[in-house]
């Protein structure tokens, strides 16, 4: 007995050059991811809270103590953009809880099978992670406008801090979607993110300058993407703000280190359905 | 089995999915055990065996989320291992979770899955009608599909698995906790596939009344390994002439569907049968 095979699949897979391929699956992604967000924020402005403590009570009263020098700046001018990394720190740093809780509810097994490279859907994930960031940036400069803080108001300056905080969470959150898969489970990762985050937040220079620190710390500080972001930000959101590296140094090592960390996601990814 | 070809399918080949000595270890534990299956193109094939069995680990591999320990499988063609790219072009798959996403409606959800696989704007939209109105979703298409019922939320999964017309569809326990009448409307989509589009399905189940409904052919597994496998007729008539599929299941496998299973499956399937119920 013979069966007839159906005609070949209308996929309308059209084989175009790899990079539209994975353009185009990565925009699948991070639009639905956007959908999601802009459908329920509720999570984004509870996340705001932490900064508005930070910049409020502990900026307030560190700018009296006058402990660190921060040169001709006020403590408060200094730390807000330390302020804005950290918070796009610690939001983007859960954000493995929500890969794992969509592994469990089987999103996942379906983008595996799909063609969709696997880069592809790490990469649309983290940059609408990245988008995450901007309302959080949005919030801080409220408070900051509120606290006299003196910020920086030129639109090509505000831009550069937006792409900052899109590039610094993507960062992040891929880095977090690789502890998510190697962590597996809910449970282990919430011990770990709260072991991660505030090392990378001390061990940089978001509250004090990295000439404070002792030698190894400052070594630390020097590999911790979060230096890298602050010092950005310093830059580009505080009027007389002092950085260290040019502008190219802070985005260029941050690309770097956001494409190295999405290879290796892309290459973990499938272990979480294992 | 007959040895098979390296490069893609022939026009005269005769299997949807082939494997040879597929076998996957966890470990210590074999969980798939030198499984070798035909299934040929255009039938609904059963997979049928308690919890535990190695039903999820092979549709698993079938669908290359998990790569074979050691021998080989090939699906439409082409090698799970191989050309694992070529075969998710080529394959659909609803997994036994609900993979259908909540916090979305039921058009972004066809959407999404439109876009991964490449169907272009212009297609898009008419594909994504005639998906919605073949599983009678057209009414909800824009509701959240958090307010979808379980047998709703089962019908556009496979809206979103058939899509792109793929060649063989894996369903992983397609109607798992759903009520009896929602599982009737899923059989029917099911044949319906069959019949319009004239798909290969391989499906796990451990219900026998699913397996009777809707499968040709069937392969009973038990502990990782095949007990039988073949025409529901044919094992029928080994074991005897008024024999039932629980009898079959019994006869070939000794022991009844219900048992075994490790915490982790049993977990799995009940939070799926908590979500639809």
């Amino acid at each position: 007995m013979t069966f007839a095979r159906p005609a070949a699949p209308r996929a309308g897979w059209v084989s175009l050059i790899p990079a539209m391929e994975f353009a185009r699956g990565s925009l699948a992604v991070s639009d639905v991811e956007l959908r999601k967000l802009f459908r329920d924020p509720v999570e984004l402005f509870s996340r705001a809270v932490q900064p508005v403590l930070w910049l409020v009570v502990f900026g307030q009263v560190f700018s009296h103590v006058r402990g660190i020098v921060t040169g001709d700046q006020s403590y408060l001018d200094y730390m807000s953009p330390g302020i804005l990394a950290q918070s796009i720190l610690f939001s983007a740093i859960f954000y493995g809880i929500a890969v794992i809780w969509e592994r469990d509810l089987g999103i996942i097994h379906k983008l595996l099978v799909s063609p969709a490279s696997r880069g592809a859907l790490v990469f649309g994930k983290a940059v609408a992670a990245g988008f995450r960031g901007i309302v959080q940036t949005v919030i801080i400069y409220l408070i900051a406008a509120a606290l006299h803080i003196s910020i920086r108001w030129e639109p090509p300056a505000m831009i550069g801090v937006l792409c900052g905080v899109i590039i610094g969470s993507a960062i992040f959150s891929s880095f977090s979607l690789i502890i998510a898969c190697l962590v597996k489970t809910r449970e282990r990762f919430m011990g770990i993110g709260q072991v991660l985050t505030m090392p990378l937040f001390f061990a940089s220079n978001a509250i004090y300058p990295l000439e404070l620190m002792p030698g190894w710390l400052r070594f630390i500080a020097r590999v911790n993407p979060l230096t890298y972001l602050v010092d950005a930000l310093r830059g580009l959101m505080i009027q007389g703000g002092q950085h260290i590296h040019r502008l190219s140094v802070d985005f260029g090592v941050m690309a770097l280190i956001f494409l190295l960390l999405v290879s290796i996601a892309a290459k973990l990814y499938p272990s979480l359905v294992q | 089995m007959a040895s098979m070809p390296d490069g893609p399918a022939t026009a005269d080949h005769r299997y949807a999915i082939e494997t040879e000595q597929l076998t996957r270890r966890f470990g210590a534990c074999v969980a798939v055990d030198r499984v070798d299956l035909a299934v040929p193109y255009g039938e609904i094939f059963g997979l049928l065996g308690p919890n535990g069995a190695g039903k999820t680990t092979i549709i698993k591999m079938l669908t290359t989320l998990l790569e074979p320990s050691s021998g080989r499988a090939r699906v439409a063609g082409f090698d799970v291992a191989a050309a694992p790219a070529e075969v998710r072009r080529r394959i659909g798959y609803v997994p036994q979770l609900l993979s259908a996403d909540g916090a979305l409606t039921g058009v972004e959800n066809l959407t999404l899955s439109a876009r991964l696989y490449g169907i272009g704007r212009s297609e898009r939209r008419a594909r994504i009608k005639d998906a919605l109105r073949f599983m009678g979703l057209t009414e909800s298409a824009d509701k959240l599909v958090k307010a979808y019922s379980g047998g709703m939320i089962r019908r556009l999964e496979l809206a979103q698995a058939m899509l792109h017309r793929p060649t063989v569809l894996f369903l992983d326990e397609p109607t798992i906790g759903l009520d009896p009448v929602a599982r009737r409307t899923v059989w029917e989509r099911l044949l319906d596939l069959k019949r319009a589009y004239g798909m290969t399905v391989l499906l796990t189940t451990h219900d026998m009344e699913e397996a009777d409904h809707l499968c040709g052919e069937l392969a009973i597994l038990h502990q990782g390994r095949v007990a039988a496998a073949g025409t529901l007729a044919a094992m029928k008539a080994l074991v005897g002439p008024e024999a039932t599929l629980e009898e079959v299941f019994a006869h070939f496998s000794g022991g009844v569907i219900q048992e075994g299973g490790s915490y982790r499956d049993v977990r799995q399937t009940r939070s799926t049968a908590r979500r639809l119920g």
